[in-house]
């Protein structure tokens, strides 16, 4: 028995030592400066321990910002997205000519490139000096005035952000959920069918409890992305984030780091902290809530 | 409620490697009177399940008809044939309780059949006596047994009043003792309700115990139609003298000349009058011996097997098709382990000839 436990330690030793010194110290570190107030990068020293580095990021204007946008982010694009990937994935279910090939494309935007991407949707919405991009001459078409989707109003640039983020993130979600969809196994259908049950009663009493555990991964992996979310935003707005007033609360930690106006690793340790017990509040919350409605087999 | 069946055939396009149709069901006619338990008996493959999902609209015909009484059904959609199924795996939705899975049925009706929650909840409660599982009501189905899942499922069909209760292979999925109680009880049930019931089994033991009227299939072919003891006694071709009874009827290469059958070339075991001249498959049925000192079939014997009841003796034959000759005798009859060879004389009606090359049945009496 405890040769068998010393093997399996020793089994488990390399990941142990590697997460102990990428994650767990990292970690730990994060959490001792954020309470080192008035740290220097240089001389490695700091004046007191206190809560002044959360004091100072909570007051600052960016931070706020960069909150309200996450926040913003995360109620629009995890609810929409995890929906209509559960409408296209249901779409792909049900039909059998072609469905490797819908699968295929649906997929297609997860292997793609961030960045590449970015400047997919740049073209379609900024406006140069040459032209407006195509979706404002889709708006123009139907009679409407230009908008500036990338340097313009913040609800814009918003839509674009929430956009994109949701085009991103549905390939995964569609992969998974159709998935879930093929292993309900066909007899329920049968059962539902000979019972008279109309579809919309199928999906929601049988389909939709059975794929459950799936969405409910989804929509926490949702979460925690969505809260994580910065590459998709510097791919957008480039890495001027506070004068795009697109920062992000990942995006806000970074800037405090190596930002222009960065060098400072309490804030940013603060900062992330903060960003932590929100996400682990929100997931603490999630769990609560998908007790009732989530089925295990 | 009566139930035919008219030239059903069911072909599935490109099911095989070939590229070919596979027919499932072919040119399959049956009546099934009203009220009986009828068993669809066939080996894997041979079309049982396919004709039980056309008869309860899951699977449209590709030719034929159905009719429930003097209605055609065939265009019908299942909920409105008026049927219940209880699915080989049950198919109980797993989230879901006892009771929420009887009642999901009838939250279905609409219109004028639409129930109130009394009414429903009377009628939950009427299936759940009639299969006795009342006790059961709050619990989700993996906190049940594999009977106790299966009486679920019967109740579940049970409570929109079918007027035809099908089951697809009901004692498969359970071990021997409960699959001897739960036939016992399927019978009790469709006694008690009177309803036309049809189950698919690939066991004909079972198909045998419980049946009112058994129907034979063979590769999506009707074979044979008849209470079962008639079928028994009475198969008409090879197959179904093979598929019936357990042990199996011993299968012999003879000839049949002048009158007589020989499974040597010298001795004759049984007169057969009326047979021309030919070269038959011969199939005795285990109970078929009699242990005879001057009998003409002389076997080398292998073991004798003490069953309590009866005696089995098994031993070889030349001509014998199957690994060994088994014979099923009265425990009152002795037989000397010790001794090489063992002679019966044959009971002619449990003797059954078949021709050679089609497996039809040939009649000498």
């Amino acid at each position: 028995m405890s040769r068998n436990n010393s093997k399996s330690w020793l089994y488990l030793l390399p990941a142990i030592l590697f997460l102990g010194i990428f994650m767990v110290y990292p970690l730990i570190d994060v959490l001792i400066y954020s309470f080192e107030e008035g740290y220097n990068f240089a001389s490695q020293t700091f004046f007191d321990i206190g809560w002044y580095n959360f004091s100072y990021v909570l007051h600052d204007a960016y931070f706020l910002q960069a909150v309200k946008n996450t926040f913003l982010m995360v109620i629009i694009t995890v609810p929409l997205s995890t929906g209509i990937a559960l409408l296209i994935s249901v779409g792909i279910s049900s039909i059998k000519p072609l469905r490797n090939l819908f699968q295929t494309i649906y997929f297609l935007p997860y292997v793609t490139n961030t960045l590449a991407v970015g400047l997919v949707f740049m073209i379609l919405f900024k406006k140069t000096a040459y032209s407006d991009g195509l979706i404002n001459l889709l708006i123009n078409w139907f009679g409407g005035s230009s908008i500036d989707f990338i340097d313009g109003p913040y609800w814009a640039k918003m839509f674009v952000m929430c956009f994109y983020i949701i085009w991103v993130v549905m390939p995964f979600k569609i992969l998974l959920l159709t998935s879930a969809l093929s292993s309900v196994n066909q007899h329920y259908y049968n059962a539902a069918k000979v019972d008279g049950t109309s579809r919309l009663r199928t999906f929601t009493k049988i389909t939709l409890p059975m794929i459950s555990p799936t969405i409910f991964y989804l929509v926490i992996t949702g979460f925690i992305g969505a809260f994580k979310e910065y590459s998709n935003a510097v791919a957008l707005f480039g890495t001027n984030l506070n004068a795009a007033e697109m920062n992000t609360i990942v995006g806000y930690v970074y800037d405090m780091l190596y930002g222009d106006s960065g060098g400072y690793p309490s804030y940013a340790s603060a900062a992330a902290i903060i960003l932590f017990a929100i996400v682990l509040t929100i997931t603490c919350i999630n769990l609560l809530v998908s007790r009732k409605h989530t089925y295990y087999v | 409620m009566k139930v035919v069946l008219q030239n059903l055939t069911k072909k599935f396009p490109n099911r095989n490697k070939k590229g070919t149709d596979v027919i499932a069901v072919n040119d399959f006619s049956f009546e099934i009177p009203d009220g009986k338990l009828v068993g669809l008996l066939g080996p894997s493959g041979c079309g049982k399940s396919t004709t039980l999902f056309m008869i309860c609209g899951l699977e449209e015909p590709t030719e034929g008809n159905i009719f429930f009484g003097e209605d055609n059904v065939t265009e019908l959609p299942p909920e409105h044939r008026g049927v219940g199924v209880v699915f080989q795996n049950y198919a109980l939705y797993p989230h879901l309780t006892v009771r929420q899975n009887i009642i999901f049925p009838l939250q279905n009706l609409k219109g004028a059949d639409k129930l109130s929650k009394e009414e429903m909840n009377e009628r939950v409660l009427e299936a759940a006596k009639l299969v006795q599982i009342e006790e059961l009501m709050e619990r989700k189905p993996s906190e049940l047994s594999g009977g106790q899942q299966q009486r679920v499922a019967i109740a579940r069909a049970m409570v929109k009043m079918p007027m035809v209760l099908l089951l697809d292979e009901p004692l498969s999925n359970l071990d021997a003792r409960l699959r001897l109680q739960t036939r016992e009880e399927i019978r009790r049930i469709q006694k008690e309700t009177g309803i036309t019931t049809i189950f698919v089994t690939h066991d004909q033991e079972e198909a045998m115990s419980i049946s009112d009227v058994i129907v034979v299939m063979k590769s999506g072919e009707l074979q044979q139609i008849g209470k079962p003891q008639d079928i028994y006694d009475d198969p008409v071709n090879l197959f179904v003298a093979k598929f019936l009874g357990t042990p199996p009827i011993n299968i012999f290469q003879g000839k049949v000349k002048g009158g007589k059958l020989y499974l040597t070339e010298n001795t004759a075991v049984l007169d057969v009058p009326n047979v021309a001249d030919q070269d038959v498959t011969v199939g005795i049925r285990p109970e078929g011996f009699i242990p005879d000192e001057h009998g003409s079939l002389s076997c080398n014997l292998v073991r004798v097997e003490v069953m309590g009841r009866d005696i089995s003796v098994v031993s070889t034959h030349p001509a014998c098709e199957n690994p060994n000759v088994r014979s099923i005798i009265d425990a009152d009859i002795e037989i000397d382990p010790e001794s090489t060879t063992v002679c019966f004389s044959l009971k002619p009606h449990k003797v059954l000839l078949f021709d050679k090359e089609t497996g039809k049945r040939i009649y000498f009496t």
